[in-house]
């Protein structure tokens, strides 16, 4: 089987699209909701999220036919703990700021639904090559909802985007505009509200497709 | 009768082929406003005979809130010129008022019934009357310096995402008034709170939307900020006291109330079982450092009445079973008293408590449907 045959193109486009880790299988919510106030967090979240997903799935998957199926969620977990251990070492020494805003969330991936339900339902059955890339795709997946939601709600809530103002100064009601940001966004409440039209939109999208 | 014959001659061009179909809903909305509509239930089931429907009954509760709304309107008026400091007359108060209620309760029908229509047109159904009330009460329930663009939003979040998703009128679990005011508290707390929203500069600040108005403390902001309570007894229940434009007045909620319960719309179990365990609540848990306020004064301020009379009462998210309803009432009133007192953040609690036991209604009913079938069972077993 060659390195990008159809096989394996699929196995990279479900997980964008119409088997969503979010959106479809509502699985790794309950991150989403926490660090998304802001997109600089979520993105950073997204990639570490990627990052761990892809090798955890490659080091599951070269173990596979090692690990004795009585204790494998046992080995799963010491991976995923050793690479989230990895990732939140270079946070902290490459992006001190965003991985103090992460703050426990860097350390809870290790509980992300989508590490461990990838690990049992493909790692364990597939070789290394579309393990990676099934993880790298549901960890896309995964991070591209977090930019929407985290786009949204920081652009709402503090009138910013990637720190930067996007909403004038002279627009809020201090300087005697009108506007008000919307304190709603900047809590978690609104984010399951925002993924839920996230889930609404996709649907409408895929309708036909399925 | 001229009207009915317009209708009806422009009913062909709105019905499904016909060069308006688009406005269909809009259509059919005002026909069946004016008139019943002719169509009845086929004959399946049981079913009950009854001359009024559902858009001429909830139409008493628009006439039930009216003696709250025009003394909304008159308090506005009054606590402008007190802050002021000038004089004024009984009609200049209300004139005043008028003006600066009616953006809201054009902005509040406009998106809510927009919204609704749109929806309804597109999935192909009638439109449904719950926001008759909805909308007059979304306006009721905000203070008087509220921006419109703000309650446009708040409003449209509520009609969406309270009642559309779930189904449209009659399948919404929670009030989509309370949840307009839940969104306004929440997303905009500088615009709900404090001593400045409540009386009106002037109602065309109120359009450019200026927060730099006259200070006034409601009742429960002073006693929040453990603050001595300058409004007596008897303002509190006439009502001439700053608050959400038609919480205020103990007397014209009551009529109002008199009105729901005779014509057999609200449950007088729920309000009474409301008032039962405010009662309660508010006299275990005194206010510290009140002395000036008896603890029944509790139910005569902020939106505890307004609240139990026309919010806790809506029959599509109170309990259908009687004993659910007393159940549910009783929390209402203790959890809005115990989140007053007892929580500094909020300081008051009539929303949040209606809020959470919308949630619980259905539980309720559950609960008491199951122990009665369970009873009749043992019953039949014998």
């Amino acid at each position: 089987m060659s390195l990008f045959s159809k096989e394996n193109g699929e196995i990279f486009k479900g997980p964008l699209n119409l088997n969503n880790p979010v959106a479809v299988q509502v699985l790794g919510i309950c991150s989403a909701l926490a660090v998304t106030s802001q997109l600089m967090p979520a993105i950073v979240m997204g990639i570490s999220v990627t990052a761990i997903t892809a090798f955890a799935n490659v080091i599951i998957s070269l173990l596979r036919k090692t690990i004795p199926n009585r204790i494998r969620i046992i080995v799963q977990l010491v991976v995923v703990a050793a690479l989230v251990t990895i990732v939140s070492n270079i946070l902290k020494a490459y992006v001190y700021d965003v991985s103090v805003e992460l703050s426990v969330y860097v350390g809870l991936i290790i509980t992300n639904c989508i590490l461990m339900g990838r690990l049992e339902a493909f790692a364990m059955q597939n070789s290394p090559w579309p393990s990676f890339l099934d993880g790298i795709a549901n960890g896309l997946g995964y991070a591209f909802v977090l930019v929407v939601v985290g786009f949204v709600r920081e652009l709402l809530g503090f009138g910013t985007i990637l720190g930067f103002q996007i909403v004038p100064d002279c627009c809020y009601m201090e300087n005697g505009g009108l506007y008000i940001n919307n304190g709603m966004m900047t809590m978690p409440a609104m984010a399951l509200i925002l993924v839920a039209c996230f889930i609404w939109v996709h649907r409408i999208v895929n309708e036909e497709k399925k | 009768m001229g009207l009915k014959k317009i209708l009806d001659n422009m009913k062909p061009t709105f019905s499904e082929g016909g060069k308006l179909s688009a406005f269909g809903s809009l259509f059919d909305a005002m026909e069946t406003f004016f008139y019943v509509p002719n169509e009845t239930a086929k004959a399946r089931g049981a079913q009950i005979h009854d001359a009024i429907d559902s858009k001429r009954s909830i139409f008493f509760v628009v006439i039930a809130l009216i003696p709250a709304l025009l003394f909304g309107m008159y308090n506005i008026g009054l606590q402008h010129y007190q802050a002021t400091g000038e004089e004024s007359t009984l009609v200049c108060n209300f004139v005043y008022g008028l003006l600066a209620m009616l953006p809201k309760i054009i902005v509040s029908y406009l998106v809510g019934l927009g919204i609704e229509v749109a929806i309804a047109q597109y999935k192909k159904e009638e439109v449904h009357e719950g926001f008759f009330v909805t909308g007059i009460l979304i306006p009721m329930i905000v203070p008087v310096n509220c921006p419109l663009w703000i309650l446009a939003i708040a409003t449209a979040f509520a009609v969406i995402f309270a009642k559309e998703v779930f189904g449209g009128t009659g399948m919404n679990i929670f009030n989509p008034a309370l949840v307009t005011r839940a969104f306004l508290f929440f997303a905009y707390p500088a615009m709900m709170s404090g001593d400045k929203v409540w009386v009106n500069e002037n109602y065309m600040d109120c359009i450019n939307g200026t927060i730099d108005g006259y200070s006034a403390a409601t009742p429960l902001g002073q006693l929040a900020a453990g603050e001595p309570v300058s409004y007596s007894a008897m303002d509190t229940i006439i009502g001439t006291i700053p608050g959400s434009i038609g919480e205020t007045s103990v007397i014209a909620i009551l009529i109002g109330a008199a009105i729901l319960i005779w014509a057999g719309i609200a449950s007088w179990k729920i309000i009474v079982s409301t008032f039962v365990g405010g009662a309660l609540m508010a006299y275990l848990l005194p206010y510290a450092g009140a002395e000036n306020f008896e603890w029944w004064e509790q139910l005569t301020v902020g939106g505890f009445c307004f609240g139990a009379v026309f919010m806790a009462t809506d029959p599509v998210t109170s309990p259908r079973t009687e004993c659910g309803k007393w159940i549910f009432g009783f929390l209402i009133g203790a959890l809005a008293i115990i989140i007053r007192v007892m929580n500094p953040g909020y300081p008051e609690g009539m929303m949040l408590a209606i809020l959470l036991m919308n949630v619980f209604a259905p539980l309720f009913d559950y609960f008491f449907v199951q122990s009665n079938i369970n009873k009749r069972a043992k019953r039949a077993a014998k």
